[in-house]
């Protein structure tokens, strides 16, 4: 089927790939433009050459920024992976509670990125917030506001919050695929639970684990939406990822090349690490 | 007719199916006949339009058809999977493909109560597929095939998720429901079993090559070559590697296997000699038969018959005797060879029959 | 290796109930005899995989006890029973090389190393895939996969009963042969108990000493291959075992005659009825001479199968199959004899003894 059967096919992808245009390869084209040039309003454009690439390898503040992503996708997978892995293995795989999980799970899912920022936004404020509040009346000391580490741990307790569900039902579609003769056949041979783990269960929710583990990170790398409602990347800097850098700097300080080389940056950060995760764990999977 | 010509599909670096020739009559059955991963699916995916041939052309009824998709050919599929309408009742099933074509109502119930009462599903028009046994599943599926009226109809080894009985019942009906048809039928199967008993013509294949295509049983009496005898056997040929000297093959401890006398005129060499386990016996056939010892490895009864499993020399060989016969293992018995059956092959694996016929 | 008794064993799925239809097993009271290899033949939902998945452990059985070797191992579970089995679809650890899959089971017991590396090279070498010990066991054909199932079963010394489970499903025709021979030398040569659940006939009475014919959850004879094939004692067994089955047709007995229609048909003896409503005679396509001589038949069609030709034909009306050699042809005005060996009278589907 890897040939064309029929050629009115293509107009049928014909508005995705405008769409794809205009959304994409218009707007990365618009970028590169702006990443090699300068501006100062007006429509007035003079040629940069690598000047704002240079300028930004050079910054303390983008290496920064990329610090904290790498740290926040890091301990984002490092909770997020066992953890759905831990909710799936213990998830019912037959009766009523089935549908009922199913729905939990997927619940949080359907909560667009703001809304999940406002939530624990106002959830974790010491003056009105239900958490907030009875954490300082329990005599700990939180406030995210003014505290770095406390606003990374709301930060991070949201996206696992919101996440986590990707994970667990991910990986119970690959643990519902594995017929019942495979744990009989471990059972009879004395497997322990570890074991059956270990080389039944994890073998066949590799597949499912890679492209979890993929989403997981290239969605986390790009976090914007909920600490940019939830810190504003303060207190300070401490928040301030990439993504929420990038549009101060392009928005708020109006730096567009410097700003578009940043993306620029930033889109193949994310592309070679996607391709170095996929290229790894596939190796891994054919290499045994 | 469905011609396939010099076709070949290659995906990656793998050649699924290599230089295929085939020329398909209507209201004919045609049996694809090879192990797994021989080539069936793939040439019948090309035969549907489902895939198009890397090279080479397909032509039905004299107009090219090469690369003309599946939805716009008469194509009918049946696979090894029950897959029916799951929501639709029996009737609504089999008259899926005619409600598609926009038949008129009256026709549509005539034509479902034929194939139902083919397929002697008439008592089960009201249910549901999944309130029906496997083999009723299948017939449903069959019976959406055949009132398709499609051209071709193609059944990917339709009975082998049936139990023993059921297949074996259903596959003494299929002859007489194709013959009905009239469409061109290809049947691909694992077992040579099934292909003997479908009747019909055969075509044998190894690793994406057609070996050989004819009438079934002339294919399984004369093969071209030691692969098409190989893959048309079960039990397994027997073979033995020889020496030809004059008008015998020289066995082992001065037996001598006389040359069929047909093939008196081919050289002097080595050959690969071949025969049925049916034709190794425990009494001497006849006045012809060669006495040879063997050694008894493992006995198998199924009521009628014996597979006996010996050792001769270095080769391993299957006898199927009539009746109930047990050995020790390890015990030395008398076998008698058929010379009247030997089929003999050159090193490249080639008939002598076939290399007699050209040289003369 | 044990025997198995099962004692008055019954199964219902949902639980124990009143109705006896609803039993999926209905009561077995019988003993596999240690070293002997069993198969359980019948088709779909006739009750084989319930009575194999009650002997394993992963059904405990609504009623009765379970016996290995005169133990009770009704509430053991299947760890515990020590029996190892082989599934439809080959179950390996995908992970692993062949050799750390024989030795899983052994290392989960906590099996020293060099007895295990002793025990797997053995094992290895009885299955025939020695050479094959260090590869990944994944990328291995499906009977050599099955060979591995089989082997992690092998390999363990306490081992009470071998279990399989349809396991040449996915083997492909010519391998059949192979495995299968190799399945009969194994029990030669090491006498292990084995049940074996299939439906297709032709392995279960190759492989087994002895066949249980089940149909609807009751055991319908139990033979070894010769007496299911020639003194069927019901007539699914003559259906179901021998392609094609039995002949079967209605018959009036007369002393040692049976009518057919306008036929008499001269019986070995004088069949021991009791006045049952149906009286069936029954005779294999193998004992059915074709000739020119006996009661005439109109051939409907041949069936040429190479090593022999299948006949279909009607015999006052009802249709008869035969069996005809390779290189015999049927006469011009065919008639039929069946061989009085052959012959079994049936009272209402259960055959009858003829007396002298």
């Amino acid at each position: 089927m890897e040939k064309t059967l029929n050629n009115k096919a293509w107009f049928l992808v014909l508005p995705v790939l405008v769409l794809v245009a205009f959304s994409a390869v218009i707007p990365l084209m618009t970028v590169v433009n702006y990443s090699v040039q300068d501006t100062f309003g007006n429509n007035q454009f003079f040629w940069a050459g690598t000047e704002w690439f240079q300028e930004l390898l050079a910054s303390s503040r983008f290496w920064a920024a990329i610090g904290r992503n790498l740290v926040f996708s890091g301990i984002i997978l490092a909770i997020e992976v066992p953890l759905g892995i831990l909710i799936a293995l213990n998830m019912p795989r037959k009766g009523w509670g089935v549908p009922v999980c199913l729905v939990l799970m997927a619940l949080p899912l359907l909560i667009p990125w703001n809304v999940v920022g406002t939530i624990w936004q106002v959830f974790g404020r010491t003056d009105i917030g239900l958490m907030g509040y009875y954490l300082n009346a329990l005599g700990i000391n939180y406030n995210y506001v003014q505290n770095p580490i406390d606003a990374w741990v709301t930060v991070i307790v949201m996206d696992v919050w919101h996440w986590t569900s990707l994970v667990v039902l991910l990986c119970y579609a690959g643990l519902v695929s594995i017929p019942d003769a495979f744990y009989q056949a471990a059972k009879i041979d004395g497997a322990s639970r570890w074991a059956v783990f270990r080389y039944i269960q994890l073998p066949k929710m590799q597949r499912v684990l890679l492209i979890a583990v993929l989403l997981r990170f290239m969605d986390s790398f790009m976090i914007y939406t909920e600490p940019f409602v939830v810190t504003g990347g303060g207190p300070g800097n401490s928040t301030t990822f990439l993504s929420i850098d990038l549009v101060k700097m392009a928005l708020g300080q109006f730096d567009l090349g410097p700003a578009a080389a940043m993306s620029l940056v930033y889109f193949l950060i994310i592309l070679l690490l996607s391709w170095v995760f996929y290229t790894v764990m596939t190796n891994y999977d054919s290499g045994r | 007719m469905l011609e396939l010509k010099g076709v070949t599909k290659v995906v990656g670096a793998d050649t699924h199916i290599n230089a295929v020739d085939l020329t398909l009559q209507h209201a004919s059955l045609n049996v694809l006949l090879g192990p797994t991963l021989s080539g069936k699916t793939s040439l019948m995916r090309l035969m549907a339009g489902l895939d198009v041939p890397t090279s080479g052309s397909i032509w039905f009824d004299g107009v090219n058809v090469t690369g003309v998709p599946v939805q716009k050919r008469r194509i009918a599929m049946v696979y090894q999977q029950f897959i029916n309408y799951p929501a639709m009742t029996v009737y609504e099933n089999i008259a899926s493909p005619l409600r598609v074509a926009g038949v008129d109502s009256a026709k549509i119930n005539k034509e479902v109560r034929r194939a139902a009462e083919l397929l002697k599903l008439a008592p089960y028009l009201d249910r549901t597929p999944l309130n029906l046994s496997g083999g009723q599943q299948q017939r449903t599926a069959l019976a959406r095939a055949i009132v398709k009226n499609a051209g071709l109809v193609l059944l990917d080894e339709p009975l082998a998720n049936l139990d023993y009985k059921l297949r074996e019942e259903l596959r003494a009906e299929l002859p007489k429901i194709f013959a009905e048809s009239g469409a061109i039928f290809v049947y691909a199967t694992t077992e040579p079993s099934e292909a003997l008993l479908l009747g019909g013509n055969t075509a044998t294949l190894s690793q994406g090559r057609v070996t050989q295509f004819g009438p079934t049983i002339d294919v399984f009496r004369r093969p071209r070559d030691l692969v098409t005898a190989r893959t048309f056997s079960d039990p397994p040929l027997n073979t033995i590697v020889l020496r030809k000297s004059g008008a015998s093959f020289l066995l082992d401890g001065g037996v001598n296997l006389p040359v069929p006398s047909e093939l008196k005129g081919i050289a002097d060499a080595t050959y690969t000699v071949g025969f049925q386990p049916h034709h190794l016996s425990l009494k001497r056939p006849n006045r012809e038969a060669v006495s040879v010892t063997a050694k008894v490895k493992v006995t198998e009864v199924t009521g009628s018959e014996s597979f006996i499993h010996l050792d001769f020399a270095d080769v391993h060989w299957v006898m199927l005797a009539h009746g109930i016969q047990v050995f020790d293992p390890d015990q030395t018995i008398e076998v008698f060879i058929d010379p009247r059956h030997l089929m003999v092959f050159d090193e490249a694996g080639r008939s002598a029959e076939t290399i007699q016929a050209r040289a003369a | 290796m044990a025997s198995i008794e099962l004692d008055h064993i019954r199964h219902a799925y949902a639980g124990p109930s009143k109705a006896a239809t609803v039993y999926a097993l209905k009561e077995i009271h019988y003993t596999f005899e240690d070293g002997g290899a069993y198969a359980l033949l019948g088709p779909s939902g006739c009750g084989k995989t319930t009575l194999l998945n009650i002997i394993s452990g992963l059904l405990h059985p609504s009623h009765g006890r379970l016996r290995f070797d005169g133990r009770d191992v009704t509430e053991l579970s299947t760890q515990e029973r020590n029996i190892a089995q082989v599934f439809q679809f080959p179950v390996i650890y995908d992970t692993m090389t062949v050799y750390d899959n024989l030795a899983f089971p052994l290392r989960n017991r906590g099996v020293t190393e060099s007895e295990v590396d002793k025990k797997v090279r053995e094992t290895l070498k009885m299955i025939d895939l020695a050479d094959w010990a260090d590869r990944k066991a994944r990328g291995l054909t499906a009977d050599q996969k099955q060979k591995i199932s089989l082997g992690r079963g092998l390999v363990r010394s306490d081992v009470n009963a071998i279990l399989f489970d349809e396991p040449l499903t996915v083997i492909d025709p010519h391998m059949k042969w192979v495995l299968r021979s190799q399945l009969k030398q194994l029990h030669q040569r090491f006498g292990y108990t084995e049940i074996y659940v299939t439906h297709d006939q032709t392995e279960a009475l190759t492989f087994a000493q002895k066949v249980v014919v089940m149909f609807e959850g009751e055991i319908v004879q139990i033979g070894t291959p010769a007496e299911l094939f020639e003194r069927p004692k019901h007539t699914f067994v003559g259906y179901f075992i021998g392609s094609p089955g039995m002949n079967l047709m209605p018959v009036d007995i007369q002393g040692k005659n049976a009518r057919l229609g306008s036929q008499s048909i001269a019986l070995p003896g004088a069949p021991k009825t009791a006045g049952e409503s149906k009286l069936e005679l029954g005779i294999r396509p193998e004992y059915v001479r074709l000739g020119r001589e006996g009661m005439p038949i109109s051939v409907t069609k041949v069936e040429d199968i190479g090593r022999h030709k299948i006949v279909r034909a009607e015999l006052e009306g009802r249709s008869l199959a035969a069996i005809l050699g390779e290189d015999d042809d049927i006469p011009a005005e065919p008639k039929v004899r069946f061989d009085p060996a052959g012959i079994n009278i049936y009272a209402d589907s259960w055959r009858v003894e003829m007396g002298a």
